[in-house]
């Protein structure tokens, strides 16, 4: 039995008509065409998933598509509002310092890293490497993207220059 | 201009991943498209007596339900392509879904198409299977008891093959030895989880008789020829498309049934396919690697110079011949007995061994982790048994760098290597003895700390295919290349191999705009479409830049000669009187009179003024296929601090030096490296693939199997030595599978090591503190260690 349901994603809302037992990664994917939000796993494990619920990182394989409506739904397609050419600082990083391979964790690492980043502006390694444990990579051995983390930081918030 | 080769430049691959615009399967759709969902048996061994799909058939949106009796006189079955000679190896038919026997808990029963996914899966609940169980068999020391359950009646003891490796003498040296040491190893199973699962859609064209598969896959070349062979349809009318491929690490080489059955029924209803594994399926119906149980010696001289090295070794293969299986225990392991030492006699036994359990194939390392830990863990214990320093002793034993080539006692020929030079570099890099000094300050405390040495020497860059044929390798191992240049002088270069996460798209480019003098963003590398690739056989066994990378090199050679025999004659000059300069060709002396590779690619293209002779167009192709396979080598360095309390391993440095010859762009190969270490890593701290005596998989899931996190894991120092290859004409080899190959040893060694005091020798991975802290406790019963408090 299908019901209808409003969501606002990246900006644009949407009107869809989904089982009560959709989750918000499969609306994404398959309703919505925003294919860039990964699925790993099925036991919310290895955060390929992971989208912003009004600024915060959640898996998106753990929300229903019903619980979304009256949230703002933020994707990576709609990071740094989804301007085509222009890489938000966490993108431009990651790509500098080689913290990605197979890319197919990328887009959760990224939303999760802007979280990060929201809430803890300058973060210690040890911080980074708590804060992204919950996103897995199989590929880099995650210190490319710790480093990638770090950089933007620094590139976010300029250390204020010495009086 | 400067030169691209060995600048660390960003990848070109990068912006498509990091804006989530990348393109893998199951982010495709088609019109019309269905999807297929696979019933897997519960059982790890049974007879299939009765499958019922009536219910299932009638339930909403479903289109279709196939059995293994609907299909097994049509399609199938899976082959396993690598008929390892010499060995007595039995190959027991895999049909597509079961119809007679399910022998491992995933093996295909039905499958359902319907017009969703979630469809799909419901009618799957609806299907009755009843099964007839027969006892399981997991280990595959156990499988090959009298006694043991019988999986092929055409197999005895489930004993797949019996291959043997000998060079020298081995039982003299072991019968006039002046020290011995052994050891039982268990190589646990492990799961290759590539973050994106497989996935398949296949689309079929009754118009042209064309089947297209967009699949994920390493090798799509392998793959179409093998789908041509199981759905009896010409090769020619097969295309394959593997798109972005979200990591393989080997378990992406192999032809599966659930790729082919999509296939299948994409043919009979006329409508596409698709099919996505979820994790939990992944875990059982997607080959696992390692999985040995190996009995291992070494014998030397009380000097601690190495005479003699045997093996026994049980691989198990799981219930049926992957695609890759056979090789992967012998040719690619049991060849690599002699490590990086001089090792005079050799003699290994691998028996391949069926057990009720998930197919077991290359996972990354493919057969190099499992001989290099057993090489490095034997020589830890000979150099405990006498007394010597581990470093100090391999440093004796190592091949000198005036021996290469060099051949080892089991037939191959070493390309290349400075082994003592990376070893040097490591120490160095560690202060290796102002860390003996800390270990011993901190043994007095009570403290456990302990440096694990390893010295690796790995077989890559697969390799001439003359060999593969002897080896019974199914295919051929040369890699070919199209470089297209058009009109406007860009540059497009089409390669058989489909790299999926290593930086090809990036390095190749790199390569050709040397070659061309032309900037990177002018060179495209495309890569993964049989339709538009040239034949290639895929991407693993670190061999894509050294022989699909060689390929690239040959071709853009090709078009520059002509490019050359083109400037001679425009310019009306002779090509000796040329010289080549930032992307140009003038003559020598007149540097004012030139021609760039635009310009000549313009001309060559328009062909308005060609020498006589001289075919239009500005392209070429090149097939290479190397005289040798590659030997990357290097020192690794492990420090670790096990706590006495917990048996907790703490990982304190690592420090990673490899020798993979020049490197193209130094960045991918750090992060090759770093990668590589983390899942040797993982697998020597606490990954482990675990059955239960019933053959139930009790690590069905990612809560259950612990993939490294990034909390869990250290940053890893790399530093390198460069020691080119003589085999291609990049002087390259591999660094793809180094670090996973090293990094388990190293590990191991080093906490061994650390708890040397309470007489602790070994422990097998994964080094979990439960089990390091009952091997504490058992040798402190047993009176080990002065040290403890």
């Amino acid at each position: 039995m299908k019901r209808s349901v409003t969501l606002s994603v990246n900006g644009t809302s949407h009107t869809l008509e989904v089982e009560p037992r959709t989750l918000l990664v499969h609306a994404l994917r398959d309703d919505l065409n925003l294919t860039g939000t990964h699925i790993g796993c099925d036991t919310s494990q290895c955060g390929a998933c992971t989208v912003h619920l009004d600024g915060k990182a959640v898996k998106s394989c753990t929300v229903l598509a019903v619980q979304a409506e009256g949230h703002e739904v933020t994707t990576i397609e709609g990071l740094n509002g989804g301007s085509p050419g222009e890489l938000h600082p966490i993108q431009t990083a990651f790509w500098e310092k080689h913290g990605l391979q197979c890319g197919f964790c990328t887009p959760g690492l990224i939303m999760c890293a802007v979280d990060l980043l929201a809430s803890n502006p300058r973060p210690s390694e040890d911080d980074i490497r708590h804060a992204i444990e919950g996103n897995l990579c199989r590929c880099t051995g995650y210190q490319h993207i710790v480093e990638a983390i770090r950089a933007a930081a620094d590139a976010m918030r300029p250390i204020p220059a010495q009086a | 201009m400067t030169t691209l080769f060995g600048s660390g430049i960003k990848r070109r691959e990068d912006p498509r991943f990091l804006t989530g615009r990348g393109s893998f399967v199951d982010d495709l759709k088609l019109p019309g498209l269905t999807y297929a969902a696979i019933l897997r048996s519960p059982h790890a061994h049974a007879r299939l007596k009765r499958v019922e799909t009536a219910a299932a058939k009638a339930a909403p949106e479903v289109l279709a339900v196939y059995t293994g009796q609907d299909i097994k006189d049509k399609a199938g079955p899976v082959p396993c392509a690598w008929n390892v000679p010499n060995c007595d190896l039995k190959i027991p038919a895999h049909p597509l879904l079961a119809w007679e026997k399910v022998r491992y808990v995933g093996d295909g029963v039905a499958m359902v198409v319907a017009t969703s996914r979630a469809a799909a899966r419901d009618a799957l609940e609806l299907i009755e299977a009843d099964y007839e169980p027969l006892p399981a068999v997991v280990s595959p020391e156990a499988a090959t008891r009298p006694g043991a359950p019988a999986l092929h009646p055409e197999v005895p003891n489930n004993i797949a093959f019996t291959w043997v490796v000998s060079g020298g003498d081995a039982e003299a040296a072991f019968r006039s030895a002046e020290v011995k040491v052994s050891q039982r190893i268990v190589q646990q199973r492990l799961l290759p989880n590539a973050m994106e699962a497989r996935a398949a859609i296949a689309s079929w064209n009754p118009g042209t008789g064309q089947l297209t598969l967009w699949s994920s896959s390493q090798n799509p070349h392998i793959h179409r020829f093998l789908c041509s062979v199981m759905l009896k349809l010409p090769e020619h009318k097969i295309r394959v498309i593997s798109p972005d491929v979200g990591g393989g690490f080997g378990s992406k080489i192999p032809v599966y049934a659930d790729e082919v059955l999509a296939c299948f029924a994409a043919m009979a209803l006329g409508r596409p396919v698709k099919w996505t594994e979820d994790r939990s399926e992944n875990y059982q119906a997607t080959i696992h690697g390692r999985d040995h149980v190996q009995y291992v010696e070494l014998c030397g001289t009380k000097e601690g110079k190495i005479t003699g090295l045997r093996t026994r070794v049980y691989a198990g293969l799981g219930a049926y011949a992957s695609t890759a299986g056979p090789g992967v225990p012998t040719i690619l392991h049991g060849l690599m007995y002699s490590g990086a030492y001089t090792i005079p006699n050799i003699h290994g036994t691998v028996y391949g061994v069926y057990t009720t359990t998930t197919p077991v194939d290359a996972y990354r390392g493919a057969g190099r982790p499992e001989a290099t830990f057993l090489i490095e863990r034997l020589v830890d214990l000979y150099a405990r048994e006498i007394g010597t320093d581990p470093a100090e002793l391999r440093r004796k034993n190592l091949i000198p760098r005036d021996k290469f080539p060099y051949t080892v006692a089991t037939g191959i020929s070493y390309d290349s290597g400075n082994y003592e030079a990376a070893l040097d570099k490591a120490l160095g890099l560690l202060d290796y003895k102002s860390f003996r000094t800390e270990q011993a300050r901190a043994r007095t405390g009570g403290r456990y700390l302990g440096v694990g040495v390893v010295c690796y020497t790995e077989i890559c860059g697969l390799g001439p295919s003359q060999v593969a044929g002897a080896v019974g390798f199914g295919g051929g191992l040369y890699e070919s290349a199209i470089v297209r240049v058009y009109p406007t002088g860009v540059v497009r270069v089409y390669v058989g191999s489909r790299p999926h996460g290593q930086g090809e798209e990036t390095t190749f480019a790199q390569i050709v705009a040397d070659e061309f003098g032309v900037p990177i963003e002018t060179v495209e590398i495309v890569a993964g479409d049989t339709e538009s690739t040239p034949q290639g056989w895929g991407t693993y066994g670190s061999r894509t830049t050294a022989v699909s990378g060689s390929a690239v090199k040959l071709a853009a050679g090709r078009v520059k000669e002509k490019v050359k025999k083109l400037a001679a004659h425009l310019l009306e000059a002779s090509e000796g009187d040329l010289e080549w300069n930032d992307g140009r060709f003038s003559v020598k002396g007149s540097p004012d009179q030139g021609k760039s590779f635009g310009e000549l690619a313009l001309m060559a293209n328009v062909a308005w003024n060609m020498p006589a002779g001289m075919e239009p167009g500005l392209e070429a192709s090149a097939f290479f296929d190397p005289s040798n396979f590659v030997f990357p080598y290097g020192t690794h360095l492990s420090t670790v601090e096990v706590d006495a309390e917990t048996g907790e391993v703490k990982v304190l440095r690592y420090i990673a030096v490899d020798d993979c010859g020049p490197q193209i762009n130094p960045m991918i190969v750090r992060g090759q490296v770093q990668g590589g270490v983390v899942q040797g890593l993982g697998e020597a701290l606490q990954e482990m693939a675990v059955y239960d005596e019933q053959g139930q998989l009790l690590t069905g899931t990612m809560m259950d199997y612990a993939v490294p996190r990034a909390s869990q894991m250290p940053a890893i120092e790399t530093a390198h030595t460069v020691t080119p290859s003589p085999v291609n004409p990049l002087g390259v080899k591999g660094i793809g599978e180094a670090g996973t190959i090293a990094s388990a040893a190293c590990l191991v060694n080093a906490v061994c090591d650390a708890l040397a005091p309470l007489g602790i020798k070994h422990i097998d991975k994964p080094l979990t503190p439960a089990r390091v802290w009952a091997a504490m406790q058992a040798a402190r019963a047993a009176g080990g260690g002065g040290g403890t408090r």
